[in-house]
């Protein structure tokens, strides 16, 4: 797809009304396209359902990445996955030169290509990260029907993104928790959990070997406190150190980001982290359609697949758009205040200027951005 | 042009010995060829509905398919203990084992690159690690080392046995000078690919259990041992099916080898036992699992109780003269010395790494049979690899393939 080609779509300018596609949709890179299809006087909806039900028909109930890119397949031609760079390759190629194969389906093959063989979104230009996104954006339409928008907003000046948790606040509600699941589109399947609440036994200090990470009772339970871990984004991350193929990297305003495309599954990140930050989709990602936030960001909530790591982002979606973080405004004790540490008046500053704050695992020499405190 | 058509030859020739055969040669073959069968099925079903068919989970995400590739870079860096004497030190000894030892760690390699794919999350976008048209996080990561020095290895394996069975089947002598620089530098080679195996987990802070600087150099003393001691079995298995003559002097000479190597071993051993549990701290807690099991969870106790007393055994048995030049008792202490440590160096490192988490969760993991399955796959090609380079070598060795002018 080229990339000044706006038919669909606009940047995150936060539209949300349905983009005019009546027109020829395929981009000047196919050959074939006929001309503009009889569907200019159907409605812009009607058009959307009728090229859906014809194009992909039954995948529309799928869930997750699913959705986006993964065709169904039968143990039989399991084997074709072994290649599947190829496979997808050649059935791009064969679809886009195909004089039979329709228009949509042609510029499914090209996105497919495109996404296949794009670059690491790291060293992309701005122009690229625009690139990616508007075919992303415009495969999701293709497939589902529904518009989703995503960003590819780069790290502000003058930002450096800094938590800190008020453990005499925390309560163990996991609202935290829910929220963030919600958000951040994490597979309901495997509970994927970014944050985990420790409760701890009163008196027995900061002893995470005898707390419950994974406790299901009423709660604040007597006797007990509650400290929540989760990615700590930190300025010096062994995650991003070992990568092999620096598909995880810090950004510049302190964000350690995964590029879901890029990563190639190793897990070496993963027995890197120090502070249990990282979760690996150990099958395809479900998400149900009706729950999907499709208010999405390249680096941070958009679909993933299966095969690859992923992480908090401070939900870079949200926090760079001047948001706090989902489980900062889900907090219900006000436990959790996220800021920017660069800016002298912000409440992070006031906390880590005012409080003995202290962060876990220092003397391992990571840096976390997440700092600990208490009343 | 002519080198061109000796080898096409060459091939010819080689594809036809390993065709044929005797018939238990081919009900080898046969049933490696159903295993592998089998093991590409079971890597099938995984492709299919992901790594969550394995037994692995957020809490221990590396399991049987690392294990298995951190033993194999050690057998295959046990090559150079027969090359070193050959090539560089001229002991005649060990010329028709070193062949067969620079056979085995190809085959070794292949399997390790083959199990490091098998654990791969996304193996159709494995390209991005390919340097020039991926980008090659070198030298921050350890895993692009180790991805240098592995095919680097492997490319030399290939070459220097290659080169000199090139020349023997032409009817002439291999040139010194050609072969020696490589057989030299894959000396060297071959420590550095296991230090830097060692290396990829010693580099983690994150893990205590691992984080221990003697790891590297205990890795290359049972690697040492462990390798060498495979090589004497199919050392003895070709001896008994091929009329290719290895000599008890050979063998001997690399159960010497094997010894030394063992007894290092286990003297690292005491030593990182004895940091463990003389004083043990927090850290200590992954070898306490290992060894002891953590809040009634034990899954590895009947393993590493198993390799332990193989190990001590074996080792102390090899110790006395009278009874490792009894070839039957060699034999018996090799191969319980080889199952000793790759359960050591495979399920007892990697496991108990990750065992308790970052936050002192216990969960335990347990392969799965579709796991084991593509483990034995990967095996039954290893073995299906070397099967066809020894068959080939030996059948130049023994002068039976030759270039027909």
């Amino acid at each position: 797809m080229s990339n000044n080609n706006k038919k669909w779509f606009s940047l995150n300018l936060g539209r949300k009304e349905k983009t005019s596609s009546g027109s020829c949709s395929c981009g000047k890179t196919s050959g074939g396209c006929g001309s503009s299809s009889d569907s200019h006087h159907m409605t812009d909806e009607a058009f959307n359902e009728a090229a859906i039900h014809a194009s992909i028909g039954e995948e529309r109930t799928k869930d997750g990445f699913e959705q986006v890119f993964d065709v169904k397949m039968d143990r039989r031609s399991a084997f074709k996955k072994l290649t599947a760079s190829l496979l997808i390759g050649a059935g791009a190629v064969s679809t886009s030169c195909s004089v039979i194969s329709g228009d949509e389906s042609k510029e499914k093959a090209q996105i497919d290509w495109e996404e296949q063989f794009k670059g690491n979104y790291k060293l992309m230009t701005d122009k690229e990260k625009e690139g990616t996104v508007d075919r992303l954006v415009r495969s999701y339409q293709l497939r589902t029907g529904k518009n989703i928008s995503m960003s590819s907003k780069n790290a502000e000046e003058d930002v450096l993104f800094g938590y800190a948790f008020n453990i005499s606040k925390c309560q163990g509600y996991m609202d935290c928790v829910n929220a963030c699941v919600e958000e951040n589109n994490q597979d309901r399947n495997s509970q994927m959990q970014y944050i985990r609440i420790h409760e701890m036994k009163d008196g027995k200090g900061f002893n995470f070997n005898e707390a419950d990470d994974n406790y299901y009772h009423e709660v604040p339970a007597e006797g007990h406190f509650y400290m929540g871990t989760q990615c700590f984004h930190c300025d010096n991350p062994p995650c991003v150190e070992v990568c092999p193929v620096q598909a995880t990297w810090r950004e510049d305003d302190g964000l350690v980001v995964v590029d879901y495309d890029w990563c190639v599954g190793c897990r070496y990140c993963m027995a890197a982290c120090p502070y249990d930050g990282r979760r690996f989709n150990w099958s395809k990602p479900e998400v149900p359609e009706a729950e999907i936030n499709h208010n999405q960001h390249y680096l941070g909530n958009r679909m993933r697949k299966k095969g690859v790591m992923e992480k908090c982002t401070f939900c870079v979606q949200r926090s760079r758009a001047g948001k706090n973080p989902a489980c900062v405004e889900a907090c219900p004790t006000g436990a959790r205040i996220f800021g920017n540490l660069l800016d002298p008046d912000s409440t992070i500053r006031w906390v880590l200027e005012n409080k003995k704050v202290f962060r876990l695992k220092e003397d391992l020499g990571t840096e976390p951005k997440f700092w600990y405190f208490m009343d | 042009m002519k080198r061109l058509k000796v080898f096409g030859s060459l091939v010819k020739d080689s594809l036809d010995t390993i065709t044929h055969g005797s018939k238990k040669y081919h009900l080898w073959m046969a049933l490696l060829t159903f295993v592998m069968l089998a093991g590409m099925y079971c890597y099938s079903i995984q492709l299919e509905h992901g790594l969550s068919v394995t037994g692995m989970t957020d809490r221990v995400s590396w399991g049987l398919y690392i294990s298995n590739f951190t033993f194999l870079v050690g057998v295959a860096a046990a090559a150079v203990m027969l090359v070193m004497p050959t090539y560089v030190l001229k002991d005649i000894d060990f010329k028709q084992a070193v062949l067969i030892g620079e056979g085995l760690a190809v085959a070794a390699l292949i399997m390790c690159l083959a199990f490091v794919i098998a654990d791969m999350g996304g193996p159709s976008v494995l390209w991005h690690m390919i340097p020039g048209i991926g980008v090659f996080n070198f030298p921050n990561s350890m895993l692009t080392w180790d991805v240098l020095v592995l095919n680097g290895y492997l490319f030399l394996n290939i070459t220097i046995p290659f080169y000199i069975l090139f020349r023997h089947y032409q009817g002439k002598e291999a040139k010194r000078s050609v072969y020696i620089p490589g057989a030299i530098l894959s000396v060297f080679w071959a420590v550095a690919i296991h230090l830097v195996t060692a290396f990829l987990y010693q580099g983690l802070q994150a893990r205590p259990f691992w984080n221990n600087a003697l790891l590297g150099p205990r890795f290359l003393a049972s690697a040492f041992a462990a390798g060498p001691a495979l090589i004497i079995l199919v050392l003895a298995i070709i001896r008994s099916f091929t009329e290719f003559k290895i000599q008890d002097k050979t063998i001997k000479k690399i159960a010497m080898v094997v010894t030394v190597a063992a007894q290092i071993n286990l003297i690292m051993l005491i030593s990182e036992l004895f940091k463990e549990f003389y004083a043990p701290t927090h850290h200590s807690e992954s070898a306490y699992y290992l060894f002891f099991g953590l809040d009634g969870k034990d899954a590895l106790l009947p393993w590493i109780w198993t390799a332990i007393p193989l190990n001590v055994l074996a080792t102390v048995l090899l110790t006395f003269h009278k009874l490792r030049n009894n070839f039957k008792v060699l034999f018996f202490c090799c191969f319980i010395l080889f199952v000793a440590i790759w359960i050591e160096k495979g399920f007892g490192l990697i496991v108990p790494g990750f065992i308790p988490g970052p936050y002192g969760k216990i969960a335990e993991y347990m392969p799965t049979g579709i796991e084991i399955g593509v483990t034995l796959g990967i095996w039954a090609l290893g073995a299906f690899v070397f099967t066809i380079l020894a068959k080939t070598a030996i059948g130049i060795e023994l002068g039976k393939l030759r270039y027909k002018k």
